[in-house]
């Protein structure tokens, strides 16, 4: 391999990593350079709870981390996977201390939050994780980093070095890739669907065991404080959004995973001819984050869910609440002065917040239309689905036009320029 | 009579606090109040400020406090009069604060917003750019325009993140400067006061170019979140435009491309394949879907005693071993108040894959269903003939069911030896989770002595020695009533200490 100088080699291992849709930056404990004493600590950097996006790219995604591969060589063959064995892309490789100064140069001047390494699986899952693991102590024990770092973990490593990257990482991750163990076996037919879940299981131990120390003794060890995530990616085998969903909720239950990400196939140069040869389907993946939203902070069951589907697929012309609403219109109008914030978490247009804005504002009296648009709502979406003190929605929710009202309106998402 | 008060600065929160305290204390109306920060905001008639009302401050409830402090920051030049008018409205009527479906309340807020948005991205888009200073040692310097009075909001968050590192922020109206032991402000600054380049710009753009996917275009994502007014500054932003004209033909050019072949591989690693068959390849039922992984039994394959569970629980699918969540925690209690040593036992389930419901981030134990017990009954029969034990004992209707075949009412069937169709030993007795879930004392207290007597019965059966603690002295009995209430007083997943009475 001729040598590439630090640029092409970043072109290079960025560009392998863009598939990846996490960037979170956010679930960190509080860090800080300035002591108590109001003097800078020596070191670098800071975490305040919540992320921070530092950039946005063109195509809509945060820019938060320094998302990089530490090599794009792997011994693995997944089918929608840019860096597999059989593609003939350009391959690259950083050294520990590159990115480690990559990193702290970019953070100096407040390009990132932090890291977000990765690597394809070079000569052992073993070795990988080990020179991971490498990144995350230089960057902590020698240079005193205190801003944020995520590590993907690798299916397989030795629980030692798990436990090594879990110390000086906020995060790991590791993807499940496939919604269904027919799909992995098919486009990845070296993962194995029980050893993902395996280490997933296994994280959420040490997770919970640290955070349980912890408790008991401050000075205890961390262990990825900031929680693990996962990504699917949709789109590229059979499986419908209820089956993406199903998986997605026993991940959440089982696994206690912060977020599960997920990401649009998207044609790669130098394509497998297995994979579908066609853009990545954007808007399926929106609906599938807004059901996910559902599920986990609006009370919505699977069952719901897969109620607003047809065979398990959503209409991606409206989003799923809504259509769980024309669907189950017996259910409405919801009184805003009177209904249960569960109830109110069912209208179309009334997000959490609203709805808790709802339960206070309305002990000062009874709530009209104009009160609901100051308190944030999209009333217009809402107004047939509910009565307000100067409102009745009267037939237009048993109107036949209503669906077709909805589906109507002009896409909010842009799909080419 | 009216008021004209001269605040410091366009963001005197304590100016304005200190004056709207007494100015509210001494019931003065706010249309009497004109007020002025010299930043343009309501000085229609110029007048020379007034001495403040001689009384005693009113105190300002610290919600409000928190949300003026943001809202005063604002650019809006009614700030001072809109939140004045709020105070005062707040003495008469206090709660008025959580009503957002008022209009003061609800504007005060979206001022709020907006300077805390505002702020915020000023943490996110300020770019440092690297000096060297007179003794050659590194600075770093910012040029940032935002839209509201934010400088002294928000250099602290920088002096946290960058404490160790000299650095000035420049505005047009403030600047910011720490020099690694105290931050001092000064007057506004032009964009030329700044440096026009730093060594890792290119670098910085290189990865903005790569990291970008141009066959998912969101433009209009990308702008509600970088608003293009803050583009002036992000040196970045010079690839937007370059970057979207491309970005079309990039992708069709990928879809077009012709697709690779497998390449031959050379024998790397390949991660351990299970073998085809066997129990972790089971798919008989549905339950392998949702969980982690089989649990299979563990033991001896000469046990003398076999106990056959129900399936495994949340613990044990993370683990992978039978009997390591809470109900194990009790069965070891059991176990060691029985003397029985658990390495010399077989420990299996009647299923072997967790069944459960998912709510929230919990997964909830759901029985087994039949068709679960049956599918999975060819792999406890074959460890049945492999261990061959003296005896098994069955907890719970859901193994009594899978080692007899026929329904079983544990109650009524508990304790007697019965024997299943091929002629083996049987005791059947509660499901420790069983034991969990009873509430009264007297219930608790009568299966707990049950449980002990029937595992008592079963190794007397299968002839198993008295197994003694290490130190070789009896083990402490305290009253049976005072270890239920220990024992099972909760699902904790550590066993407690023992609580005398």
């Amino acid at each position: 391999m001729p040598q590439l100088d630090l640029s092409a080699k970043l072109a290079v291992l960025a560009d392998a990593a863009k598939y990846d849709a996490s960037c979170a930056s956010s679930a960190a404990p509080r860090r800080s350079s300035l002591g108590s004493d109001g003097k800078s600590k020596g070191g670098l950097g800071s975490t305040e709870g919540s992320g921070i996006c530092h950039a946005y790219a063109p195509d809509g995604r945060c820019i938060s981390l320094l998302k990089i591969l530490l090599t794009n060589s792997c011994l693995f063959d997944c089918a929608y996977c840019i860096n597999r064995a059989s593609s003939n892309v350009q391959r690259a490789r950083f050294t520990v201390e590159e990115v480690v100064a990559l990193t702290l140069d970019f953070y100096r001047r407040n390009y990132i939050e932090g890291l977000f390494l990765s690597s394809g699986i070079i000569r052992s899952p073993d070795y990988t994780m080990e020179q991971l693991a490498r990144v995350a102590r230089e960057l902590r024990v020698t240079h005193g980093f205190r801003g944020y770092i995520h590590l993907k973990s690798i299916p397989d490593a030795d629980p030692l070095l798990l436990e090594e990257a879990g110390r000086y990482a906020d995060r790991l991750s590791i993807n499940i890739e496939m919604p269904t163990e027919r799909g992995l076996t098919k486009l990845a037919p070296e993962k194995r669907l029980p050893s993902i879940r395996r280490s997933m299981g296994g994280l959420r131990v040490k997770i919970e065991d640290a955070a349980a120390e912890r408790k008991l003794s401050p000075r205890a060890p961390r262990f990825a404080p900031a929680g693990q995530s996962t990504q699917m990616i949709i789109g590229a085998d059979e499986a419908s959004d209820v089956d993406i969903l199903q998986t997605s909720v026993s991940l959440y239950s089982g696994y206690k995973l912060r977020r599960v990400y997920y990401s649009a196939f998207s044609p790669i140069p130098d394509a497998s001819s297995v994979l579908p040869l066609k853009p990545p389907p954007l808007l399926r993946e929106h609906r599938l984050y807004q059901a996910d939203w559902l599920f986990r902070f609006y009370g919505f069951s699977l069952e719901d869910i897969a109620g607003a589907t047809d065979g398990g697929m959503f209409d991606t012309a409206i989003d799923p609440k809504l259509a769980w609403a024309l669907r189950n219109r017996a259910h409405f109008p919801v009184c805003i002065n009177s209904g249960s914030r569960e109830w109110l978490l069912r209208v179309p247009g009334l997000g959490a917040k609203v709805v808790d804005r709802i339960l206070v504002a309305r002990r000062h009296g009874r709530l009209t239309i104009e009160g609901l648009k100051r308190l944030g709502a999209q009333a217009r979406k809402a107004m047939p689905f509910i009565e307000a003190a100067d409102w009745q929605p009267g037939a237009t929710l048993d109107g036949e036009r209503l669906a077709a009202r909805f589906r109507h309106q002009p896409s909010q998402l842009e799909l080419f320029g | 009579m009216s008021f004209a008060i001269a605040l410091s600065a366009p963001d005197d929160f304590e100016g304005w606090r200190d004056a709207a305290a007494r100015l509210a204390a001494a019931g003065i109306p706010p249309e009497a109040v004109e007020w002025n920060a010299g930043d343009g905001a309501d000085s229609l008639f110029g007048s020379a400020p007034s001495p403040l009302p001689d009384v005693p401050p009113q105190p300002i409830p610290e919600s409000f406090r928190d949300l003026a402090r943001f809202a005063i920051c604002h650019a809006d030049s009614q700030r001072f009069a809109l939140l004045y008018r709020l105070l005062f409205r707040l003495t008469s009527a206090p709660g008025l604060l959580s009503n957002r479906a008022d209009a003061d309340v609800s504007r005060t807020h979206a001022l709020a917003k907006n300077v805390s948005r505002d702020r915020h991205k000023m943490t996110a888009f300020v770019r440092f750019r690297e000096v060297a200073r007179e003794d050659q040692s590194p600075a770093f310097v910012s040029w940032f325009e935002p839209e509201h009075h934010i400088l002294r909001l928000t250099a602290p968050f920088f002096v946290r993140r960058f404490a160790s590192q000299v650095f000035s922020i420049l505005t047009p109206k403030a600047s910011a400067h720490w020099d690694g032991e105290s931050l001092r402000f000064g007057p506004g600054a032009s964009r030329r006061d700044a440096p026009d380049g730093d060594r890792f710009e290119a670098l910085w753009l290189t990865y903005y170019a790569s990291i970008f996917n141009p066959a998912r275009l969101k433009v209009d994502m990308m702008k509600s979140e970088m608003p293009v007014k803050y583009w002036k500054n992000l040196p970045e932003a010079a690839l937007i435009a370059p970057l979207i004209r491309d970005a079309r033909a990039r992708m069709q050019g990928m879809i077009a491309a012709p697709t690779a072949s497998r390449a031959a591989r050379g024998p790397g690693y390949l991660p351990q394949v299970e073998p085809a068959g066997g129990l972790t390849a089971c798919r008989a039922c549905p339950l392998h879907a949702m969980a982690t992984q089989v649990v299979p039994g563990a033991g001896p394959e000469n046990a003398r005693m076999m106990i056959v569970g129900e399936q495994p629980g949340d613990r044990e699918d993370l683990e992978g071993q039978p009997f390591v969540g809470p109900s194990g925690q009790l069965l070891d209690e059991a176990l060691r108040r029985s003397e029985i040593d658990r390495s010399t036992i077989y420990l299996t389930n009647a299923v072997k894959h967790f069944h459960f419901e998912p709510r929230g981030k919990h997964r909830l134990h759901k029985t087994p269903t039949r068709a679960h017990v049956e599918a999975c009954s060819p792999w406890l029969r074959a460890e049945i003939r492999r261990v061959e034990p003296e005896i098994i004992l069955a907890m719970g209707a859901t193994a009594a069911r899978a080692v007899l075949k026929q329904e079983v009412a544990v109650k009524a069937m508990r304790g007697r030896v019965l024997s299943d169709f091929e002629g083996r030993k049987v005791l059947i007795t509660w499901h420790p989770a069983a034991l969990l879930r009873l509430t009264t004392r007297e219930e608790k207290r009568a299966a707990w002595a049950e449980f002990l007597a029937d595992l008592r019965l079963a190794r007397d059966i299968a002839q198993i020695p008295l197994h003694l603690p290490f130190d070789g002295q009896a083990p402490e009995k305290p009253p049976e009533a005072a270890a239920l209430s220990l024992s099972l007083q909760s699902d904790a997943r550590r066993p407690q200490s023992p609580r005398h009475t």
